[in-house]
């Protein structure tokens, strides 16, 4: 495991000399240090659990079309159950796929790769992060099988419903959530410094801050926006879980605490994790575009800046989801305004985007199909988002449908579409044989339609007046809403049939890894540095010692006029050009 | 064996690797003792009478406290200094001074908590003791693992070792220091 540009410490490794000797299974796949085995733990550890998130949608929108019905694979659900699947679903995809998918595992695997490093400045730091992630991944299974079962007071875990075990009726199970999540913060807290350690000093030679590959970017800025949002719901955390088990009062009003005060605290951290997944995902169709438009991203400095502008304006928006707790109005009027303001810089972005395709000779691989779809259906999300953003709007759609509809349109194009996309499109990188195109796009079909099958009709609901948190509305005549049944239904059905795409993502995805066929170092023609590896998938250190890349150029040169092929690798000094 | 890769060894930025990780360590501790502090300064902006709570914790321990602390980290910057001119065993041997002093603070610490849990003012009597627990816990927590951290660093500095190491360890004891002087008037002084 040496390297050989440690000088001092290469003469007494054992193998003399050899800067590549073979990692053995433990090192490669238990206790790996690489870079690339730790994306790619993270990466299954993620998509496994996207598996329980799953399960658990399945659970509640069985409930929900077919009430009080008995559920395949499950048997009837339970009004406690209930709220323990939307709670644990919630959690699970966004801390326990999107969190380690989007930043964890892409970036551990391109930060090295294309800032032309042979891994990450602190790979046991790197191991140590995996580790704490997957023992608060154990810890939440272990937390819905404790009597009492699992934590339902929702994701946003309002106290005093979550603060105490009288009230949430699952002492156990709520404390044992609220310590997964805060090990989980710690594992990416870890993990965060270690990125934007090692993308603001182990950079290539010669690769200046704009020749920085936008990912490496997006995903920097996010663990920024990570590390300098969750401290506040870390303390938080503290605090609640004082009030579950050593009888403080912080937030439970009966005696003295401010329930309010919890909700700035989580939404201090919870409304800038919208942008810390969604900056990765954006990056992912940054990189995509241009490699299929054959064409240089579009104004690559103003994609910077607007994500750098989402980033800042994304600390001063949390309290647009309290605008029903009771908060002065006048404060209300000045989150509108910036919750409004947000929307701008998200808005270009999108718009460059789109630019960027505009003249190029476009192909419309599967990474490309899911790349737009990014683009597509979170337009949906976000502009859904600005009647929400509307303190006066926002009284009304409050905890209906209309609000999972808006930010399930958010949120499945960053952690599905956009980890879709960067999956395929760096699979040949990863594994080093190529995806079937042909099931990814029946894959891509299935699973797009299949979506907007689910949330467009929740929109309808939610505009009808459907609350989120009732378990069967038929036991509340004030609210059941029969002639919205149908659309439950074509809801749910529209999940069944996601779900069953899913299938045939799995089954390319392991065809393809043992049985594929073998990519080249750059099946995409691609400019960015991870293309460049000599071997595929690189090996340990990425690049031989003596022959680690130079940056001469941009990531996006496409199409450059006056050269006979259409990229022009980062790597590639300019007089052999 | 040791292992470090190429991408440690470069430097951008011109600032260390480890340097540069240490200072982003920091912001994040500052942003967890900013939501202490915020959720302190709101509850206490509502509630006047956590100042006659408050009246109830000992100053004097508080600011013994202070002054032991504030001189753990002189002798951290000594050992800095020393460890600058490559004097390892004379950087320990400060080192160890300012964990004498981490072990003082958390001493007295104990000793005070003993007398006020021991009167009744318990962690769960108020939302003030609740925050003057949980603040100063916090806190007591991350002096615990700076001295740990320090042991470390000073058994490989008196071998002459990770040299380099005593000044990190000292950035992240005066952001323990700076914490501090913050809880104290919080908690202590402002009644």
């Amino acid at each position: 495991m040496s390297v050989a540009h440690d000088h001092d410490h290469g003469h007494d490794d054992a193998h003399g000399g050899h800067h590549h000797h073979e990692p053995t299974f433990m090192e490669r796949y238990i206790i790996p240090t690489d870079h690339k085995y730790i994306a790619q733990q993270y990466l299954w550890t993620g998509m496994f659990m996207a598996l329980f998130g799953g399960f658990y949608a399945y659970l509640f929108r069985m409930q929900m079309a077919f009430p009080d019905m008995w559920i395949p694979f499950f048997g009837r659900l339970s009004a406690m159950e209930y709220n323990a699947a939307i709670t644990q679903h919630g959690s699970v995809m966004i801390f326990w796929v999107a969190m380690p998918v989007l930043i964890a595992a892409f970036g551990n695997f391109l930060i090295p790769l294309m800032i032309g490093a042979d891994d990450m400045v602190f790979p046991r730091l790197n191991r140590l992060s995996y580790q704490l992630f997957l023992l608060s991944a154990i810890i939440l299974i272990a937390s819905w099988f404790v009597p009492n079962g699992a934590f339902g007071g929702a994701w946003t875990a309002y106290p005093p419903l979550s603060g105490d075990g009288n009230y949430s009726l699952t002492p156990m199970g709520s404390s044992m959530w609220l310590v997964a999540v805060a090990v989980e913060f710690a594992a990416f807290l870890v993990g965060g410094i270690n990125f934007i350690v090692t993308a603001m000093n182990a950079r290539a030679p010669g690769m200046r801050w704009n020749d920085v590959p936008m990912i490496v970017w997006m995903i920097c800025i996010a663990s920024l926006l990570f590390m300098a949002s969750v401290g506040p719901l870390i303390a938080g955390a503290v605090m609640l879980f004082f009030d579950q088990n050593l009888g403080t009062n912080f937030f439970d009003p009966r005696r003295g605490g401010d329930p309010i005060l919890w909700q700035h605290l989580f939404w201090f951290f919870g409304h800038p994790e919208v942008y810390v997944v969604l900056l990765p995902a954006t990056g992912m169709v940054a990189e995509i575009v241009p490699v299929f438009a054959r064409k240089k991203l579009f104004a690559y400095d103003s994609v910077l800046y607007t994500a750098i502008g989402t980033g800042v304006l994304s600390f001063f928006v949390w309290a647009h989801h309290q605008f029903v707790a009771g908060i002065d109005p006048r404060m209300a009027n000045v989150f509108t305004i910036t919750t409004v303001l947000i929307s701008i810089p998200i808005a270009e972005m999108i718009f460059l985007y789109i630019a960027t395709l505009y003249g190029g000779s476009i192909r419309f691989t599967t990474p490309m199909l899911w790349a737009l779809g990014v683009v597509f259906s979170f337009l949906i999300g976000g502009v859904t988002g600005i009647y929400r953003g509307a303190s006066g709007a926002d009284m009304y759609f409050h905890d209906t449908y209309f609000v999972v509809a808006h930010f399930h349109f958010t949120f499945f194009p960053i952690a599905f579409i956009g980890t879709f996309a960067g999956f395929t499109y760096w699979f040949p990188k990863m594994f080093g044989r190529m995806m079937n195109d042909t099931l990814g796009k029946v894959h891509f079909w299935g699973t797009m339609i299949s979506f907007h099958g689910i949330f467009l009709p929740l929109f309808a609901t939610g505009l009808g007046g459907d609350h989120r948190r009732i378990y069967n509305y038929n036991h509340f005549a004030d609210l059941a809403t029969p002639d919205l049944q149908m659309l439950r239904i074509i809801s749910t059905v529209s999940l069944l049939i996601l779900i069953a795409f899913q299938f045939v993502f799995i089954y390319n995805t392991f065809k393809s890894l043992f049985w594929g066929p073998i990519a080249g170092t750059n099946p995409w023609k691609a400019t960015t540095l991870e293309w460049t590896t000599p071997e595929n998938p690189p090996s340990h250190g990425n690049w031989p010692p003596n022959a680690m890349p130079s940056v001469y150029r941009g990531a996006y040169e496409y199409s450059v006029p006056g050269r006979d092929e259409d990229y022009w690798p980062q790597n590639v000094p300019n007089k052999a050009g | 064996m040791a292992f470090k890769p190429l991408a440690n060894l470069r430097s951008a930025t011109g600032i260390a690797t480890p340097k540069l990780a240490v200072w982003w360590l920091l912001v994040s501790e500052i942003v967890i003792f900013g939501g202490v502090l915020a959720s302190y300064l709101m509850h206490r902006l509502a509630h006047p009478e956590f100042g006659m709570y408050a009246a109830h914790t000992n100053t004097i321990a508080g600011a013994v406290n202070t002054f032991v602390l504030l001189t753990s980290s002189l002798t951290a910057v000594l050992a800095h200094q020393a460890a600058e001119t490559g004097d390892g065993k004379k950087a320990a041997r400060y080192l160890v001074f300012t964990i004498i002093g981490a072990l003082m603070f958390l001493t007295i610490k104990g000793f005070e908590w003993n007398y006020e849990i021991s009167h009744g003012y318990t962690i769960s009597a108020n939302a003030f003791w609740a925050f003057y627990y949980t603040a100063a816990g916090i806190h007591a927590g991350h002096v615990i693992a700076g001295a740990i951290v320090m042991a470390f660093v000073a058994w490989d500095a008196a071998q002459g070792k990770e040299l380099h190491r005593v000044e990190l360890a000292g950035i992240y004891w005066h952001f323990v220091d700076l914490v501090w002087i913050f809880l104290f008037p919080l908690l202590y002084i402002a009644k």
